[in-house]
């Protein structure tokens, strides 16, 4: 299990995307930030907070649950729904920038923009994610990259956080040759 | 597990992730969209032997917010009404190919044997069998307590709650008990002692025949129904008797906490077992209870038949 990222390139690569999110949309007035459970929530919180602390203005951030639009429905057992909490001032005609730990096949971020259609319609969408890790099962590309890490389809991407693991790092399990049960990883 | 037949299929665990889906089933029916695409595809069948209103239409309710297909059944006009047996019944609807069986019948133990019958592959949900039990109301009778006394979160410890009038012919007293004393409350049946089962001292409640003394401490009443349908003996002297001693008005009301909320599952015999200016009153839940009763109904159809059949275990 090797060390891809630490607890400070963590900071680095947020404080990055966070002045990147700003430098794109001219400011942190229209933007609303949206986290999806459980960790892409914490990095939506810790980007709102870095955000909020260069603007010096309060920003939007909420959670955003994508379980029921998931498209492996009914391929696994049910899970339990994680909470769904959109900001005052809702998403419509707002600039949503979605939050995720780890970017893979992108069927993630399908259902999250499902999801999101279903609360209201923002003017546009952007995504932000901590790892990019490659091996798109669908036409999806993040706006904002923490790390690219190149991985084989067998290894696993396991993203820690403070608020939900007590420490703060980005490993990588597994080698090219051995089958791995991708756990922690977001697919 | 596969069925909701009872209270007793669910542990406390998954009583509580049902109640914790349920919230965030609301937000969904309180959003601009209320559809989620969550069981497209999937067929409910609504088999109801015995009449309803509530509970159908938001099982009804539930499953078509979720994208379900829904085939609805009553015994009125259909070959119910003409013999059928439930056997034959449950074959037909395993030709139509129902992922779950929603059903109600005015036999205890009919959801059991729909299950146990391996007539049908489906999931059977009970929305009530004869005097046996009624999960689903259960499940939305600690939610609304929930929402109402413990900010929507956690378990149900330390509420004293009180259901009060005909325990004996009552599912919903039934899994109530069993739910509400899962989730850790402290429950009190108020009854006439002809209104109580055989054998309620072995249930893990507390009985009392005077409700005056019980109302001071009680978080939540949650009022039955006088079920003349299935009364085939006199059971009190009389309905104004009933209704003094056992029934709740404004007067009775006042004696609860502040806090206090009062719920009925409805139908409701307003002047019999509830005054309508109880009924109507700021601490009454009842209509509410019905708007969380599409979003327990949600949760539940949800979590039993979203995945595949093979792998589902709560």
């Amino acid at each position: 299990m090797s060390l891809a990222l630490n607890e400070s390139d963590i900071t680095r690569a947020l404080t990055r995307i966070s002045h990147e999110i700003l430098e794109r949309n001219s400011g942190s007035t229209q933007i609303t930030i949206l986290g999806i459970p459980t960790r892409g929530a914490h990095l939506a919180h810790r980007l709102a907070s870095i955000i909020e602390g260069i603007e010096g203005v309060p920003v939007q951030v909420g959670t955003l649950d994508i379980t029921l639009h998931r498209d492996d429905l009914r391929l696994r057992a049910p899970r339990p729904l994680m909470e769904t909490s959109i900001p005052t001032q809702g998403v419509e005609g707002r600039t949503v920038v979605l939050v995720d730990d780890v970017l893979f096949s992108g069927r993630t971020v399908r259902s999250a923009l499902d999801a999101l259609g279903e609360i209201g319609r923002p003017m546009r969408v952007q995504l932000a994610v901590l790892v990019d890790r490659g091996h798109r099962e669908l036409p999806i590309k993040a706006d904002f990259v923490g790390k690219n890490l190149p991985t084989s389809k067998s290894q696993s991407v396991k993203v820690s956080l403070r608020e939900h693991d007590g420490i703060d790092e980005v490993r990588i399990d597994g080698s090219d040759a051995e089958l791995s049960a991708d756990a922690g990883s977001k697919s | 597990m596969k069925h909701l037949l009872s209270i007793n299929d669910i542990d406390k665990d998954f009583a509580l992730t049902i109640l914790d889906t349920a919230a965030e089933m609301a937000k969904v029916s309180e959003g601009p969209v209320k559809k989620l695409p969550t069981l497209r595809g999937k067929t409910v069948v609504n088999l109801f032997a015995e009449d309803s209103t509530r509970t159908r239409i938001s099982f009804e309710a539930a499953a078509k917010r979720l994208s379900a297909d829904v085939i609805n059944f009553t015994a009125k006009g259909s070959s119910i009404s003409k013999g059928e047996s439930l056997k034959d019944t449950a074959q037909t609807l395993q030709a139509l190919g129902a992922d779950a069986v929603v059903i109600r019948h005015p036999a205890s133990g009919a959801a059991h044997r729909l299950a146990q019958g391996k007539w049908i592959n489906g999931t059977v949900i009970n929305a009530g069998d004869g005097t046996h039990e009624h999960p689903s109301q259960a499940l939305l009778d600690a939610y609304t307590i929930r929402k109402h006394l413990c900010g929507g979160r956690g378990d149900l410890s330390g509420l004293h709650i009180a259901i009060v009038g005909d325990i004996l012919h009552s599912r919903v007293a039934r899994s109530n008990v069993l739910l509400l004393t899962k989730l850790g409350a402290n429950v009190t049946l108020v009854a006439p002692p002809t209104l109580l089962p055989h054998q309620v001292e072995q249930w893990p409640v507390k009985v009392s025949f005077d409700f005056n003394a019980v109302l001071p401490t009680v978080d939540a009443v949650i009022m039955l129904r006088i079920q003349q349908e299935r009364m085939s003996d006199l059971y009190f002297p009389s309905e104004r008797e009933y209704s003094t001693l056992f029934g709740i008005d404004s007067e009775r009301l006042a004696l609860t906490k502040p806090k206090s909320i009062l719920m009925h599952p409805g139908p409701m015999n307003r002047g019999l077992e509830i005054s309508a200016e109880a009924a109507d009153s700021d601490k009454s839940v009842v209509v509410e209870q019905v708007a969380n009763g599409v979003s327990i109904r949600m949760a539940i159809l949800y979590l039993f038949i979203a995945g595949s059949q093979e792998s589902v275990n709560g």
